[in-house]
Parts: structure tokens; C-alpha cells; sequence
């Protein structure tokens, strides 16, 4: 599905990204974790296709494609979906005429017609119920006013309507109570398929025990120090993240 | 010769068939006086800072064109509100067309200022209500009453609910090379009424022409009126507009001003408040582009106790267009709980765009709610790119933001079927295939 080889990245000339290899599979979830500053949310942003960054070296490939020669949108029309950590506010318009303009964008690149609007319905009403979304919430404008659970709610109401084949969230659980993370942990699964491949960023394990993921990756300083099961998140939560620095710093 | 001197000298040609011993002949005179000594505005005026009508006064303008009537309903029912039944009053290059018009006697008065201006039965009203209002010492609209003859006259009884929107069009046909306008409209919304107005300015080909318009509105206790200008005009029309209105105790008169289009447009709108609990609305969108150029002069007066202003203007700007906005609200010392707003945001898609804009707040009350901001900035590269991470093509996305932008104006548009024709006229702006409706 992604095959991320050798990625170094920079921001206003600031080097972020230090060298990542990744190799995600369809039916696979990876989680991405590591503190603050390791370069997390700038790797969700490169392969969304994020222009404020740089890839200075090594490449990114979704099922072959070349990622450099995408602009956001062809990304998003080949699949892939961001989570946004902070999810914009847009005043002015509704929620469900976002995701008209969005899921008609994609047909088209597609070279589909518009989805008839009884069918466009019948799928907002299917998955607004599965991540329990009010239909009042669907007429407010996109994110103005949410509260940060109904802001992570709405991403992952997004990604049930676009159905992506990869799929990126990032720190969908911070500002989320822990009945609202059940909602979204159980959206995510059950949009899981043999199909799709789903990339989990997150500071704390918390997320991991309702997203169980097949790979926990520990990002540092822009490179990936660790990799292994979901054992290792388990291992981060009780040890914390000192002793990957002190790995890190060792060059291992 | 210069044009000033042709407007001057062209007078008495245009009194010739008008009769000299009334009193409107007297108001014709002395504002002609009145622009004779001011002459055309210039860059050193301070309400004229940013727009001059230099360049545009350099044409020779025919001023008084010959009728057409060789214009059919074909050629301009595009820009009617074909969908919704109205009452209508057209002029072609000035003079009125009976053939595309829909006017009315029938309990309320929508017809002609010409009519209103030489019929005795209207003197009264004219006695009343002509240019009782419109400033006398600003140069333009001295220059549009010493002209004043021709236009829309629309009175509303007390008690009467306009059942159908009133249109005033003024078609420019593109016979005559350049041509200037001056229609004159007087508008009187009576006791417990309510009226909804378009008015719009449209040529028809595209040839310089001005259009110099003043319209006087009289908002009476407790009545409505919802006003419409839709300008979208073509490149090489400019217009230059003062709009009076006075209103009295609970009443509640509203402008929603669109500039989609035109060369020059200068929009003057003075609110003035006669009795307590008025409320006033001022809304516009201004979506421009080339080298166009839209001013937006405002003035709220308040003057009496109790009143409310609402002003929100937002502002487009692409290429090396120039939107110029001017608000001022005055509060005399008499108006204690005034609740005055306003708001100007602009987006500027261009470097070379420009806009400037001043709010001008004089409030001698102290026990008052007034607020005022503007902004000038682009469109948030964050939410572009939000956007566009959901599949929405770049320039669909900002289509998307600039609409969002000025949605907040458009949902208050009453009429159905003109919000409908404004969003699609701002989409075709926008250069998108969107069927907004958000």
C-alpha cells in the first residue's frame, strides 16, 4: 500500500524528517509513536501532501504511484485520508455540503457522475449513526464551534464517507473523553478491511487498547529508533520515552 | 469643451419641454447652481480620497440619447427575476419602457418619477418627500437633481403588503458611444408597509457609460423595506450612486448591495433616523477582479434613542481590482442606547490588489453599544489544504473559502429565487461549476 524509503524532509529549512523507512500493507494498522517534536504530524502532512514542508530526499510510493507528483487532492483521490490533529474551522459551510463537494470531487476524478443525492443520504444517515453523530450536527458549518470530540468524530465521519484505502490519524484521541475514543476506536475498526491499511499517530498507548495495531513504530528526532509489535507500545506507556532517547542518542 | 461645461450648458435644453413656474424647476436650478460651483469631486476630498472620477469625466457623453425600442423581451429577460412574479419598471438609455415594464396603480404606486414630477395629482407627495433628503451640498447628487426627471416612483400606502418584489432596471442599449444617465428614484414606504426592491443597472453592449443615480427612501413607523442592488454590470459601465433613506419609530429598513461587476462603482449609502427603535441594516458583497473598482461609502446617523445599525460589508479582490470602504456612524448626544455594529472583511486573492478601508465612529452618547472591525488578509492556506485533502481541486476550494467567506450576507437575502440567481452569478465569478447552496 505506502512504501516510504529513505524520507527527509524540511521545514523553512529546519530539518524535521531525518531518514524514514516505512512499509505499511493493506489490512495492516501501523501505530507511529514518539514525543513531542519527533516529527509525527510533519510525516501525516508530507504524505497528505502538505506544500508548507519539503521533501529534500528519498521518496514515497501509494500502490506504486509516486506521491511527489501529487498534489493533495490526487492523493486524496488515489486514497488517502488525513485525521487532522486540529481540524479546520470553516464558517459558512455545512458539514454535509463539505462532504457532498468532497465525495462529488472524488467521482469525478474518478470519472463518475454525482452520487444521486437519495444515495448521498442514505450513506450520511448509515454513518453518521455508526460514530453517533446528531443529524443537527450535520447542517452546523464544518468544525465551527465543535468540541473537540465532535471535531475527531467528524474527521473519522469523513473518512467512513470517503472510504479510503489508507488512512492516517493523527492524534485522533487528544482532547477525546473516553466514551467519545470508544465511538471513533469503533468507527475505525469497523471500517477496517483486508483492503485498507491504517496509519495510527499518537503520543499515548491509550488510543492502542480499542485501535489494535499490527505495528508500533517509536519515531525520534526524524528517524524511527524502534519497531515491533504492540508489545512495544505497552513497553513506551510503562517506561515512558527516556530510554528511546537514550537509544537514540547512543545511535543505535 | 470640457464635459462639466456641456452638463451646464445642456440645462436648458433639458428644461425646454418642463415646466419652469413649478417648484421642482426651482430644486433643478439651484442644484445646478450647486454643481457649478463644486464642480465634479476630486482626489482632494477627503470622502473621495481613493476614487477618482478623473479618467471617466474625460468622454464626451451624450446625454440625451434617442429612444430604442427595438429591444425585445428576449434580449433582456436574463436579467430579470424571470422565476418570481414582480412588478417591473425599465428604462432603455434613460427613457421608460412600457412594453417591458409591469406597473401598477392598484392599491400601491409603482410607476414613473416623471409622471410624479408633472402630475398634479402627486404634488403633494413631491412637496413632501422630493429631495428633502438627498444632501445638497454634495456635488454628484446636486448634478443628478438638476437633471432629475426620470426614473422610479413607488409609493406604498399605509398597511399595504407589496405582495410581489419591485424591479428597477436601467438597461443601456450601446447605440449611443458613450452615454450618461441620471435616473432619479423616490421611494415611499408608508405606515404598517412593507415593500422588497431590486434595482439594477445593466448595459447591454459593452460602451462607456455612467450612470449618476439617487434614490430618496422614506421608511415610515413600523414598515419594512428590503432593498436589492445588483451590480454586475459589464466592464465598461460605472456608476455612481447615492442612496438616502430616513426611517421612522420601528421601522426597519435593509440594503444588501452585491458588486459582482462594472468598471467603477461608487456607492453612497446614508441612513438617517427619525424615531426610536429603528433598526438599519447595511450588507454587501463585493467580489471584483482586472481592474475594477468599488467604493463603499456608508454614513448611519443616528439620532434618536434606541436605535439599532448592523453593517457587514465583505470584500473579494483578485488581480489588480480595488475596493475602497468608508463607514460612518454618527451618534449624537441624544441617542443613548444606540447599538451600532460594523463589519468589513476583505480577502485578497492578488499582490496587486488593493483595498482600503476606514471605519469612522463619532459617538457623543455615552451610554452606547457600537463595535467596528475590519480585516484585509488571504484565504487560510490551512483550510485550502483541508480542503483540497479531502479530494476538492484547488481552485474549487477556494471558490469554496471565498463563498464561505460571504455567506454570512447572502443567508440574510429574503427573496428564494434572487439568493439563487446571486449564488450562481458568484460562482461564474469564482469561475467554478458549484452549485452553492450551503
Amino acid at each position: 500500500m505506502l512504501t516510504i524509503e529513505n524520507l527527509h524532509a524540511e521545514v523553512d529549512g529546519k530539518a524535521i524528517l531525518k531518514g524514514i523507512d516505512l512499509d505499511v500493507k493493506a489490512g495492516e494498522i501501523h501505530a507511529i509513536m514518539g514525543p513531542n517534536g519527533s516529527g509525527k504530524s510533519t510525516l501525516s502532512s508530507l504524505i497528505a501532501g502538505n506544500e508548507d514542508y519539503e521533501v529534500t530526499k528519498g521518496e514515497m510510493l501509494l500502490k506504486g504511484k509516486n506521491l511527489a507528483e501529487l498534489d493533495a487532492e490526487e492523493r486524496a483521490h488515489e486514497g488517502i485520508f488525513l485525521s487532522f490533529q486540529y481540524p479546520v474551522e470553516i464558517p459558512g459551510v455545512s458539514v454535509t455540503n463539505f462532504i457532498k463537494t468532497a465525495i462529488n470531487a472524488n467521482r469525478k476524478a474518478q470519472g463518475l457522475e454525482d452520487m444521486p443525492a437519495s444515495e448521498l443520504l442514505k450513506k450520511i444517515r448509515e454513518k453518521a449513526k455508526l460514530l453517533d453523530i446528531d443529524s443537527k450536527f450535520l447542517s452546523r458549518s464544518l468544525n465551527e464551534g465543535f468540541s473537540g470530540g465532535e471535531k475527531k468524530r467528524n474527521e473519522i465521519f469523513q473518512m467512513a464517507m470517503l472510504e479510503p484505502s489508507l488512512s492516517i490519524l493523527d492524534e485522533t484521541d487528544s482532547g477525546l473523553d473516553i466514551d467519545a475514543l470508544k465511538i471513533v476506536a469503533n468507527g475505525v475498526n469497523k471500517l477496517k478491511s483486508k483492503n485498507n491499511a491504517t496509519i495510527v499517530i499518537t503520543h499515548y498507548q491509550r488510543l492502542l487498547d480499542y485501535i489494535v495495531p499490527d505495528f508500533v513504530h517509536v519515531l525520534f528526532d526524524g528517524k524511527i529508533v524502534k519497531s515491533g509489535t504492540k508489545e512495544l507500545a505497552h513497553e513506551l506507556e510503562a517506561k515512558g520515552y527516556d530510554w528511546i532517547k537514550e537509544l537514540a542518542s547512543h545511535g543505535i | 469643451m470640457e464635459f462639466k461645461e456641456k452638463l451646464l450648458s445642456s440645462h436648458l435644453a433639458f428644461e425646454e419641454d418642463l415646466d419652469l413656474n413649478d417648484s421642482v424647476h426651482k430644486t433643478r436650478a439651484s442644484a445646478l447652481k450647486v454643481f457649478e460651483d463644486k464642480g465634479f469631486p476630486s482626489k482632494k476630498e477627503e470622502a473621495w480620497k481613493y476614487t477618482s472620477l478623473e479618467a471617466l469625466i474625460q468622454k464626451d457623453y451624450a446625454l440625451f440619447p434617442k429612444s430604442d425600442s427595438s429591444i425585445e423581451v428576449n434580449d433582456v429577460k436574463k436579467y430579470f427575476l424571470y422565476d418570481t412574479d414582480t412588478y417591473k419598471v425599465i428604462f432603455i438609455d434613460g427613457v421608460y419602457s412600457p412594453f417591458l415594464s409591469n406597473t401598477t396603480h392598484d392599491g400601491l404606486d409603482v410607476c414613473l418619477m416623471s409622471a410624479a414630477l408633472s402630475k398634479p395629482k402627486y404634488r403633494k407627495l413631491i412637496d413632501t418627500y422630493f429631495n428633502k433628503i438627498a444632501p445638497e451640498d454634495d456635488s454628484m447628487t446636486a448634478l443628478n437633481t438638476s437633471y432629475a426627471k426620470e426614473g422610479a416612483y413607488i409609493y406604498i400606502p399605509k398597511s399595504v403588503v407589496a405582495e410581489k418584489p419591485i424591479e428597477i432596471i436601467h438597461f443601456s442599449s450601446g447605440n449611443e458611444n458613450a452615454l450618461w444617465l441620471q435616473p432619479r428614484n423616490l421611494i415611499v414606504v408608508d405606515e404598517n408597509s412593507q415593500a422588497q426592491i431590486i434595482e439594477r443597472h445593466q448595459s447591454l453592449k459593452e460602451h462607456p457609460v455612467v450612470t449618476n443615480c439617487v434614490t430618496e427612501i422614506y421608511v415610515h413607523q413600523n414598515a419594512f423595506l428590503d432593498y436589492y442592488k445588483l451590480q454586475n454590470d459589464l466592464p465598461s459601465a460605472s456608476l455612481i450612486d447615492g442612496t438616502f433613506i430616513v426611517q421612522e419609530k420601528n421601522s426597519h429598513a435593509s440594503v444588501h448591495t452585491f458588486s459582482l461587476g462594472g468598471k467603477l462603482i461608487r456607492n453612497n449609502l446614508r441612513y438617517f433616523h427619525k424615531g426610536e427603535n429603528v433598526m438599519s441594516t447595511l450588507k454587501g458583497v463585493t467580489i471584483l477582479h482586472k481592474k475594477q473598482h468599488v467604493d463603499h461609502a456608508t454614513l448611519v446617523h443616528h439620532s434618536q434613542p434606541n436605535c439599532e445599525s448592523h453593517q457587514d460589508y465583505k470584500g473579494i479582490f483578485g488581480e489588480r481590482s480595488e475596493g475602497v470602504f468608508n463607514g460612518q456612524i454618527l451618534v449624537d448626544k441624544i441617542a443613548q442606547k444606540t447599538n451600532a455594529f460594523q463589519q468589513n472583511n476583505n480577502i485578497l486573492l492578488d499582490d496587486k490588489a488593493t483595498v482600503n478601508t476606514k471605519p469612522q465612529l463619532e459617538i457623543f452618547a455615552d451610554d452606547v453599544k457600537c463595535s467596528h472591525g475590519c480585516t484585509i488578509g488571504q484565504l487560510d492556506e490551512e483550510a485550502l489544504f483541508y480542503l483540497r485533502s479531502r479530494g476538492i481541486p484547488k481552485k474549487e476550494a477556494k471558490a469554496l473559502l471565498t463563498y464561505a467567506f460571504a455567506n454570512n450576507v447572502l443567508e440574510s437575502v429574503q427573496l428564494p429565487s434572487l439568493k439563487k440567481r446571486i449564488n450562481g452569478q458568484i460562482a461564474k465569478k469564482l469561475g467554478v461549476n458549484l452549485g452553492f447552496d450551503l
